[in-house]
């Protein structure tokens, strides 16, 4: 039987491999976006997994709320991407030093 | 639930989403020719949503008649005051874009983008949803409304190098922070049962769980990272430093207020029965920013990166209010929020003004050598700003330090006083060498353009409030104040 304590492990390894991701990746912007999707649909699985659990709709409809901000996020993020690209030619992570200090 | 009722309550919020919303069609059709005319039109939207606020400051409203929308946002003194302050950054931003946007500062890309003022105003609405959530789900659209905005503020100047990454890093910090934010959340809703501040709070009385505690934990990291607090502030000199100079005025404004108000909030409503497991950690972090942000800045040679360490330190003090954990403490908090946001739009203001004839800006100390012999009116009120943020009296930064101080001796935690205190003599440090370096080196005479009305007007009035004649003006802050935290605590 798969009980609430399996989603929650599945939501916080997905939540720790998102964190690792952007600190440990040294390539690509890319994969960072990837690591914030990967955050945000961990809080996800723990919000629909406490909302089966309880019952209870509300864990339900934040999720959805989560999805269209994660949507408006990718968006975002990529549309600076493009920017990024088109000054510096390149969007290896490591070269993202102009400024420092 | 009664939607007329709540429609009034948020009577602000519609005016302004819906002005943005008409000033985005403008944009679309006028293109940036008629950015000058959004810009104004959008400032008039501010001011009138923030004319709406004066009846419910002035006479103070709290209890359940502030509940909009079933409990989802609540109207009360403290959103109120914070509202207020948001509202008039806000239009210190519109008022000192155009004339950098439409010289040389701007780099190639010369003329001023009409989604500039839409964008400030999208971030003002998703502002105002912050500091009046009432409930977990309002509060995370707010704090998106207001960061993706400024994420393509940050990188609103698409051709120049450094503001590009700066929105950049600004994006993937800030996406981390919400991430992290929302983690806390569901953790709550899990360990709680709801997402209500009521409900939360509810579940939060008596011995606290292993996740109830992860939850508080989460919650409090993301917003630490949001009003740019140690350990969390790495962000924040990158980002100063590469966006433009109105966008970081802006920044180091508006979007703290409505972060500090609403930890403040959280920690009060949400928090409110287990005082204990959140005052060390905001103690800490109040401390740590304090102390960070007075060494930070000292090997610094650019002016904003300065002002960017500068303002971690301020929070640090704001913080500091908010840990004592009391109304007097709140109080003062926002005391010293209000001339915070006087002294960062004046010295920003300031910066806006060290300009050649082309309008080129200047942002490190070797350009401001001797600015008293050039022009001496900027140099003075940089004067009155560094002065004023060192804490030196008779200036009213040394007020809203002395209200912090007070409110923390006065709950026994003299020890921390202490700390904050030395600290911010080492942070006197590099404002006073602001003002060596302007009176007592030789002139480089670089500055030499001339600013427009609208700086001239911004900087006498924030150099008036600041000003030893600010101090005619504690008698009603702190009455607002007062009010504003006692709405604050009237659910503890």
């Amino acid at each position: 039987m798969i009980g609430i304590e399996h989603y929650l492990t599945v939501g916080a390894i997905l939540f720790v491999l998102g964190v690792l991701g952007i600190f440990l990746n040294r390539k690509n912007v890319i994969v960072i976006l990837m690591a914030v999707e990967l955050i945000l649909l961990a809080v996800n699985i723990n919000l629909v997994a406490f909302s089966a659990f309880m019952q209870d709709l509300v864990g339900q409809v934040f999720a959805m709320l989560v999805l269209t901000v994660a949507a408006a996020e990718a968006a975002i993020g990529l549309a600076i991407l493009v920017i990024y690209f088109r000054t510096h030619g390149s969007i290896a992570v490591d070269d993202i030093n102009r400024m420092k200090g | 639930m009664d939607f007329a009722h709540s429609f009034a309550l948020v009577l602000p919020e519609l005016l302004l989403s819906f002005t943005g919303l008409v000033l985005l069609l403008a944009a679309a059709w006028g293109g940036d020719k008629a950015a000058r005319q959004v810009a104004i039109a959008a400032a008039a939207g501010l001011f009138v949503a923030g004319f709406l606020l004066v009846p419910g400051l002035h006479f103070g409203t709290d209890g359940p008649a502030t509940l909009a929308f079933g409990g989802l946002l609540k109207i009360d003194s403290f959103a109120l005051f914070a509202k207020a302050l948001i509202y008039l950054s806000a239009i210190a931003a519109l008022m000192v874009a155009p004339a950098f946007f439409n010289s040389a500062a701007a780099g190639v890309e010369r003329g001023m983008r009409a989604e500039y003022p839409v964008l400030i105003l999208f971030a003002a609405v998703g502002m105002s949803i912050m500091v009046s959530a009432n409930d977990f789900m309002s509060l995370y659209l707010g704090l998106e409304l207001n960061s993706l905005s400024a994420y393509v503020l940050a990188a609103i100047l698409r051709r120049d190098t450094r503001s590009g990454e700066a929105g950049l890093k600004y994006f993937v910090l800030g996406a981390l922070a919400s991430g992290i934010l929302l983690y806390g959340m569901s953790l709550l809703y899990g360990f709680t049962g709801g997402t209500g501040f009521t409900a939360v709070r509810a579940g939060l009385t008596g011995e606290m769980g292993l996740g109830a505690l992860f939850g508080v934990i989460f919650v409090l990291s993301g917003l630490a990272f949001k009003v740019s607090a140690v350990p969390f502030h790495m962000w924040t000199p990158d980002v100063y430093e590469g966006a433009p100079t109105p966008v970081t005025a802006f920044f180091a404004t508006a979007p703290k207020v409505a972060a500090v108000a609403l930890t403040a909030r959280v920690v009060f409503e949400v928090f409110g029965a287990q005082v204990p497991a959140w005052q060390q950690i905001v103690m800490f972090t109040a401390l740590a920013s304090i102390i960070f942000g007075a060494l930070g800045a000292i090997g610094q040679e650019n002016l904003k990166r300065l002002l960017a360490y500068s303002s971690i330190n301020n929070i640090g003090f704001i913080l500091l209010g908010l840990a004592v954990a009391n109304a007097d403490g709140a109080s003062a908090m926002l005391v010293y929020l209000f001339i915070y946001v006087a002294m960062s739009i004046g010295s920003f203001t300031a910066l806006l003004m060290l300009r050649d004839d082309d309008g080129a800006l200047f942002e490190t100390f070797a350009d401001i050598r001797g600015l008293s012999v050039t022009r001496p009116a900027i140099a003075w009120a940089l004067l009155v700003f560094m002065f004023s943020l060192a804490g030196i009296p008779p200036l009213l930064g040394f007020y809203g330090k002395f209200v912090v101080f007070q409110a923390t001796v006065e709950a026994g935690l003299v020890a921390f006083g202490a700390i904050a205190i030395a600290a911010s003599v080492i942070g006197a440090f590099y404002y006073i060498k602001f003002v060596k370096v302007m009176f007592f080196d030789a002139p480089s005479g670089v500055v030499t353009g001339k600013s427009g009305a609208a700086h001239w007007s911004l900087l006498g009035l924030t150099a008036l409030i600041i000003s030893p004649l600010g101090y005619l003006l504690t008698p009603s802050l702190t009455d607002l104040a007062d009010k504003a935290a006692a709405s604050l605590f009237l659910a503890v």
